[in-house]
């Protein structure tokens, strides 16, 4: 049953910093942030106010149009910060640690002997729920739908991306709980997408009960949406859920020790890291209190990878789908006559207009600069270049600019995330903003056809 | 450079000021000088070296060897009209001096292309207050080498008018535009001054200075003229048409030259392989047509690759259908597109004398035909998805 899915289009940019695979000493954080901008299209209504005290899996905040779905504090202490920006939006809830790691007591057992609907409960209520995320839309997933297939990746392909295998090593017991309890979930397929580029870890061959797909090829190879395309695409009026192989660790720790554990490993990697490596943290824990030391002067740091994480200070909170600390260069000079080619500075291409295309191997020192202006969309052929699906992406991406629903949907709108496009926009000679584009779109769609 | 830097920082006006127009020069001169230090903010962190400029000004390379060799052309038509040196002395003491006066002729259309449409340019990103794009780079670089030597200057600057304002900004700028600006340019030229496009008089500066007459017998047609006239005997060899020391166009004559320009264009990947394959596929293929249908047409019986090197076929293939923005974007709409383009370049040339090269007018059609292509193309996407729902 499985397959062997083989991407040709596509490339892995390789940046100098690749966490080593060594664990850096553990630090305990001082307080995690829970971001409700991490999750698309979410209107949080808070359950706490600052001053109350919280344990690990007490709810911080709930999605305003499914109540079901809560936001929970990874760890135990008080509230101490709530964040607002324009029009009262929240972007932070706050939690100082008190040290005491007390935990929320969720239902435990074997998921096999659980009814779908305890299941449901029990990550709607632990807060693990928001790591199943659905297509279309690419948003937070919905217990009330029943998904035609969910899809697990269990790699990530993305620059100086964490390797899961490394991090899960070990917990193959815990994985299979988790996907044990996803099974339950739909009336499908469960996929468990493994790379072929490598050997995949023993702890993601040896799943049970799920259909292992190797996936090989270049980046976005590691995307659930580019793998999903290829093995079962999703149609019209379909929904399937997508999430990482680590987030279903998570999982299976709340059905396994009946407690929402949100320790994480991650990769902290990057030109501007002193020594990159691997670090044991917590979901929205401070990053400042692992970079302390080992970040150097002018960075820009991004909780998860260079193509879709997000800019944060270095004081910063992790991301609640990031796996991966990356700081690159923040750039900011302007260049004298950078646009030449072949000459002068030495700027790293795809294309053949540098002579970076002699040696593909070397890693590069790439910084935050846009080199050049936004421009009319021109097309010179990289999207398609850099775009494994059966979908033309420049004509997907215009009616998505002229906001053309009907045709956006005849194009394959609903098999598209933003992270799909992460390269396209990277090697866009108009530097075009795509994947903005993309998830304005996808919000558009949805409000217009729910 | 940093002290260039902040003198351009110091003097830079006001977007919103008093005169939009001097911000919009500034910006084009700053960031001309410098690629400005702007750093992402949503989405990608990193993004790739290449912009428009840089793809842009790679083209406008990929014209210099057709550009020299040009110059040099023109002079050595006006000696050999002249009757100065033999038509057999391409390379004769002589060289400076052709070189010398064909920059004379030749760099005056340089400069009027590029400041009338520049100007134009400026007072439409003044005016729509963004910032100046870069299209118009390479159709500054095209017009003047698809354009015969003696065109007037005036007939020129009002073209190039005609052609920025209705053949690009009235569609959106750089990117809008349905045709390529510098063929909408020859062809307002061709339509609207055909004396001066056409004939035996114009391909060759023959203004004769004191004591000069051109040589008995001088006639100054281009093999493609004379092929339209059915003058098959004066047809130059292979090597000639190859070379390029023939009257034409000022870029278009020598194959060699812009072989060279293909070379860049192919190697940096700016231009698709896919549209000049299937271009000179369309071409050959109609030559062969022809060639079976001749009969005693000399014209039609000419052989395929003579065919092709005559004209501004090669021109146009390499610099003119690859156009990103008028051309399809498809992949395989290319081949299609390309196909069409040589078919009906061949097509208009050897079976219209009102017309003696149809590549230009094979183009346009290419270009209005694009996007009908291209819609075919998706649709089949698009049919193959709907069918995808029905059948699961």
């Amino acid at each position: 049953m499985s397959k062997d899915v083989k991407i040709r289009k596509g490339v892995n940019i390789k940046l100098k910093g690749v966490a080593e695979k060594l664990y850096a000493d553990a630090s305990s954080t001082s307080d995690v942030v829970i971001k409700p901008t991490d999750f698309p299209g979410l209107i949080p209504k808070l359950s706490v106010k600052v001053g109350d005290k919280v344990k690990a899996g007490s709810p911080l905040f709930y999605n305003k149009e499914i109540d079901r779905v809560l936001f929970t504090s990874p760890i135990s202490g008080e509230v101490t910060e709530i964040n607002r920006g324009e029009k009262r939006r929240i972007l932070e809830v706050k939690v100082r640690a008190d040290g005491s790691n007390t935990y929320e007591t969720f239902k435990q057992g074997d998921p096999d002997n659980m009814a779908k609907e305890e299941i449901l409960d029990t990550m709607l209520k632990s807060g693990v729920w928001p790591f199943i995320r659905q297509r279309p839309y690419d948003v937070i997933a919905n217990p009330m739908d029943t998904p035609k297939a969910i899809h697990v990746t269990a790699f990530d392909s993305a620059p100086l991306a964490p390797d899961f295998g490394f991090i899960a090593h070990g917990q193959g017991d815990l994985l299979q709980v988790g996907l044990d309890a996803l099974t339950k979930l739909t009336s499908g397929t469960v996929h468990l997408n493994i790379t072929g580029n490598a050997n995949a870890d023993e702890a993601f061959n040896s799943a049970k009960s799920v259909q292992i797909n190797k996936i090989s090829g270049p980046h976005p190879a590691g995307n659930v949406g580019i793998q999903m395309h290829h093995i079962d695409p999703i149609n019209k009026g379909e929904v399937v859920w997508v999430l990482n192989a680590l987030d279903v660790l998570t999982i299976g720790k709340v059905f396994k020790e009946g407690k929402f554990d949100a320790s994480r490993t991650i990769a902290v990697a990057g030109s501007k890291i002193t020594t990159p490596k691997y670090v044991k943290t917590i979901l929205g824990a401070n990053v400042g209190d692992f970079l302390k030391g080992n970040l150097e002067e002018e960075a820009r740091v991004i909780s998860g990878n260079p193509l879709t994480g997000t800019h944060i200070q270095s004081d910063g909170h992790l991301g609640f789908y990031n796996y991966q600390i990356t700081a690159i260069p923040a750039g900011g000079e302007p260049r004298f006559m950078g646009w030449l080619p072949f000459l002068g500075f030495t700027g790293f291409s795809l294309s053949r207009t540098s002579f970076s295309f002699l040696n593909p191997n070397k890693e590069r020192d790439l910084d935050a600069n846009i080199n050049g202006e936004e421009r009319a969309f021109v097309m010179a052929g990289q999207y398609e270049k850099l775009f494994p699906m059966d979908i033309f992406p420049v004509h997907l991406v215009k009616s998505m600019i002229y906001k053309d629903i009907d045709l956006m949907e005849n194009l394959g709108v609903y098999e598209v995330a933003p992270e799909d496009f992460a390269l396209c926009e990277y090697a866009c000679t108009s530097k075009i903003e795509t994947q903005k584009i993309v998830r304005e779109a996808l919000d558009l769609v949805r409000k217009e056809t729910s | 450079m940093k002290a260039l830097e902040k003198f351009m920082q110091k003097v830079k006006p006001k977007s919103d000021g008093k005169f939009p127009i001097a911000h919009a020069v500034w910006d084009g001169t700053y960031t001309f000088l410098f690629v400005p230090g702007h750093t992402n903010k949503n989405g990608v962190h990193i993004r790739d070296s290449v912009d428009l400029k840089r793809t842009m000004i790679i083209v406008v390379l990929a014209l210099i060897p057709c550009l020299l060799f040009g110059i040099y052309n023109v002079g050595h038509q006006h000696f050999l009209a002249i009757g100065d040196c033999l038509s057999s002395d391409h390379v004769c003491d002589l060289f400076m001096d052709k070189f010398l006066f064909g920059a004379m002729k030749v760099l005056p259309l340089v400069i009027i292309s590029y400041g009338v449409g520049l100007g134009v340019e400026f007072v439409f990103a003044a005016i729509n207050r963004h910032p100046i794009q870069e299209g118009f780079l390479v159709s500054g670089m095209l017009i003047p080498l698809i354009v015969p030597v003696d065109i007037p200057w005036a007939m020129l600057a009002v073209a190039v008018v005609f052609a920025v304002i209705l053949g690009k900004e009235v569609f959106g700028g750089t990117g809008m535009n349905v045709l390529n600006v510098a063929l909408v340019t020859r062809a307002f030229l061709f339509f609207a001054y055909p004396t001066k496009m056409s004939g035996d008089k114009v391909w060759t500066n023959t203004d004769l200075a004191e004591g000069e007459h051109l040589i008995d017998m001088y006639s100054g047609a281009t093999p493609m003229g004379n092929a339209a006239n059915g003058v098959m005997e004066k047809m130059p060899s292979l090597m000639e048409l190859v070379v390029g020391f023939i009257p034409g166009s000022i870029g278009e004559t020598s194959v060699i030259a812009i072989g060279l320009g293909a070379i860049l264009l192919l190697f940096t990947g700016i231009a698709s392989w896919r549209i000049m394959l299937s271009t000179f596929i369309g071409g050959y293929v109609m030559c062969l047509i022809f060639n079976a249908a001749a009969g005693d047409n000399l014209f039609m019986a000419m052989s395929p690759v003579h065919q092709l090197a005559m004209g501004g076929f090669a021109f146009g293939l390499v610099f003119m259908a690859t156009d990103p923005v008028t051309g399809t974007q498809t992949n395989s709409g290319k081949w299609v597109y390309g196909i069409l383009i040589g078919i009906l370049a061949i097509l208009i040339r050897v079976a219209n004398p009102a017309y003696p090269e149809g590549m230009m007018l094979a183009i346009l059609i290419g270009n209005v035909c694009a996007p009908l292509i291209d819609h075919v193309v998706i649709n089949s996407n698009i049919k193959k998805r709907i069918k995808r729902v029905k059948t699961a």
